[in-house]
């Protein structure tokens, strides 16, 4: 398959401090992909060398296959969803997606009518003649995608674009991005530092850290198997259980992480535990327990008999949901 | 019961006590007495003189007892726009006074540029002090300053000179209209001069709507495709174009009125400033005067209302 996308030992320093640092990465063409991280941790910095907008102190970018090296944002065929989506406020809403084709120099009744079918395919028809200033929202972030779509871009960058919408929204644009990726089958790179975001979304994920990628992988891979300490904290709420814990309950002594809904309570066997506290979410109960001074996270379906708080109870889960770490760090 | 943990306070002491609680129940109150002086010093001796000298316009003169006929009529504004040399000095202020303002905003352009996008820190305040340093000082000291750079003697002859690129000056002065006998009694120096005193005036309304111009935007258009020449025509340039405005309202009006550059460093002939500075002095034609003064007032509205019809507010 072809590499949409490749990071070629590349590395962004702003004097001291190293925003990406020695990043090695391909995303494939026609995939969804997710770069996820904390603030900070040089996924928007990565983004923007794709776009060209910074330039790498060291290494390649490579884009299909191509050497991105001095070529400027407005040579590349790369569009990108800007986190406050940038819509020019001077012009109206289908002037604001034609503005690709214009520069491209497509005739006026042209790219009226491209722009216009670009504004159904984001749901926003005859909203053209509006200014942006008049939108919500979630309006805006649609003309910026149809934006962006407009000149049928090899990929698509979008940093952070569900970060400005309340939960709702957010949730239903997850859907339509997804929908619309795999209808147009563009490549699509994805900026988040929200874990739930990118595990429902992208087909893969690479997981940053100080400039640093710490795992690539499927939302499932990346989930289930965290390769260290700082992928299993960010990803998902997983108990992260030190070595001396791990030789205790699995005899290996390594770092490793348990999901909170891999613990159940049992009569017999397992492991002897104290409910700690417990709080109700509807279909579960959050519960954590004290095992041998060790807090544990669990998720427990609600509908059984929750023991009170202070109880003496005993907790297990299946051996192979006890995921043991390569990585330290 | 102490007052320390009491639900409700008592009334603070004083007339000011009062008065708080007397503001905070009726907002507008406060508003009205803070507003109110300084409306009736714009409705009333600003507004108010502004009408008296529109009034005075539609007066004319007895050209021989030299006194003023308090009664309406067209005739003062009839001898403004019928004697060809009255006509000669609208259009030659009106003409400086676009000049001074195009390139008013194309040498501003730049350093506003610079100044909103690019300066941080000290390299700002240092902006900000090199263009509001020459308002500082005095505008008839900058003036002479600028005889003596222009003069036949001055400066800029003597640096010329020494280069051997005095020919280079020669020919310029020889030019029709623009030259002269020397650039302190040319137009060319009435321009340079004009456009040194109102800079500032546009640098800093440029700069302020460059300033509110979010760096993205820019990423966008080049992310679209666009080249940094059609970033900027599509994008900066209208997006500044109320800062222009704004400036070129400063710059060409205050040319428009002036009546000491061209009097200073000019070629003789005169400006609307200096006819009405004449015409109310000397000749005591206050009519004349008034019409002359109602005629810049005019080109104004009438430039406000064209920029509004452009869009140029719109962004605002």
């Amino acid at each position: 398959m072809t590499s949409a996308v490749s990071f070629i030992n590349v590395s962004r320093h702003y004097g001291e401090i190293r925003a990406v640092d020695g990043l090695d990465l391909e995303i494939r063409e026609g995939e969804f992909f997710a770069l996820l991280g904390p603030s900070g941790s040089g996924k928007t910095t990565s983004l923007r060398l794709i776009a060209g907008f910074e330039r790498p102190t060291t290494g390649h970018i490579e884009i299909f296959g191509e050497r991105a090296e001095g070529i400027p944002p407005y040579r590349r065929n790369v569009n990108t969803v800007f986190q406050d989506y940038a819509l020019f406020p001077h012009l109206s809403v289908i002037d604001n997606v034609a503005y690709g084709l214009k520069m491209k120099g497509v005739s006026k009744n042209e790219r009226r009518a491209t722009a216009e079918e670009m504004l159904e395919l984001v749901k926003l028809p005859g909203y053209g003649d509006r200014s942006p200033a008049k939108l919500s929202g979630g309006q805006r972030q649609r003309v910026a995608l149809a934006r962006a779509l407009v000149n049928k871009p090899k990929v698509l960058l979008l940093d952070e674009p569900l970060g400005a919408l309340d939960l709702k929204l957010r949730e239903q644009m997850q859907e339509e991005l997804k929908d619309l990726q795999k209808r147009l089958g563009i490549t699509f790179v994805f900026v988040t530092h929200d874990q739930g975001e990118a595990l429902s979304m992208a087909d893969r994920i690479a997981v940053f850290d100080s400039g640093r990628i710490r795992q690539v992988g499927t939302p499932e891979d990346i989930y289930r198997k965290p390769r260290s300490r700082f992928v299993a904290d960010f990803v998902g709420s997983s108990n992260v259980l030190p070595p001396e814990f791990t030789e205790r309950v699995a005899g290996e002594r390594c770092w490793s992480s348990l999901r909170p809904e891999a613990v159940r309570l049992v009569k017999s066997g397992g492991h002897e535990a104290t409910l700690v506290s417990s709080s109700y979410l509807g279909s579960q109960y959050r519960c954590v327990f004290d095992v041998g001074g060790r807090e544990i996270n669990a998720l427990i379906p609600a509908g059984a008999k929750l023991p009170a708080e202070g109880d003496e109870v005993r907790i297990s889960w299946n051996k192979s949901d006890l995921h043991l770490m390569e990585d330290e760090a | 019961m102490s007052t320390a943990n009491a639900a409700i306070l008592p009334p603070r002491s004083g007339p000011s006590g009062a008065a708080s609680d007397a503001f905070w129940r009726h907002p507008t109150l406060l508003l009205f007495l803070l507003l109110t002086p300084p409306l009736l010093w714009l409705g009333i001796v600003y507004l108010g003189s502004l009408l008296a000298l529109l009034a005075q316009s539609f007066f004319s003169i007895d050209h021989f007892t030299g006194r003023i006929d308090y009664s309406f009529t067209l005739d003062t504004y009839r001898e403004l726009f019928t004697t060809p040399a009255n006509i000669d000095i609208i259009v030659r202020t009106v003409l400086m006074a676009a000049s001074v303002t195009i390139a008013s905003a194309i040498i501003a352009f730049p350093i506003a540029y610079y100044a909103a996008r690019y300066a941080r820190g000290k390299w700002k305040a240092l902006f900000y002090l090199g263009v509001m340093l020459p308002l500082w000082s005095s505008y008839l000291v900058k003036i002479y300053a600028w005889k003596l750079i222009l003069a036949q003697e001055g400066i800029l002859n003597w640096i010329f000179h020494k280069l051997h690129l005095y020919w280079l000056m020669d020919a310029y002065l020889s030019l029709p209209v623009i030259g002269g006998h020397s650039l302190s009694i040319s137009y060319t120096g009435t321009f340079l001069v004009f456009v040194y005193i109102w800079l500032p005036y546009m640098i800093l309304p440029l700069q302020a709507s460059l300033e509110r111009v979010p760096d993205n935007l820019l990423e966008a258009s080049s992310d679209l495709g666009a080249k940094p020449s059609e970033t900027f025509w599509n994008v900066i340039f209208p997006l500044a174009l109320p800062g222009a405005i704004a400036g070129s309202i400063f710059t060409f009006s205050l040319t428009l009125g002036d009546y000491i550059v061209p009097g200073v460093i000019g070629s003789s002939r005169y400006f609307i400033g200096q006819v009405v500075y004449a015409q109310q002095g000397t000749a005591g034609n206050i009519p004349l005067a008034a019409a002359f003064t109602i005629v810049p007032m005019v080109i104004m509205g009438f430039y406000l209302w064209m920029a509004k019809r452009m869009g140029a507010f719109d962004a605002l």
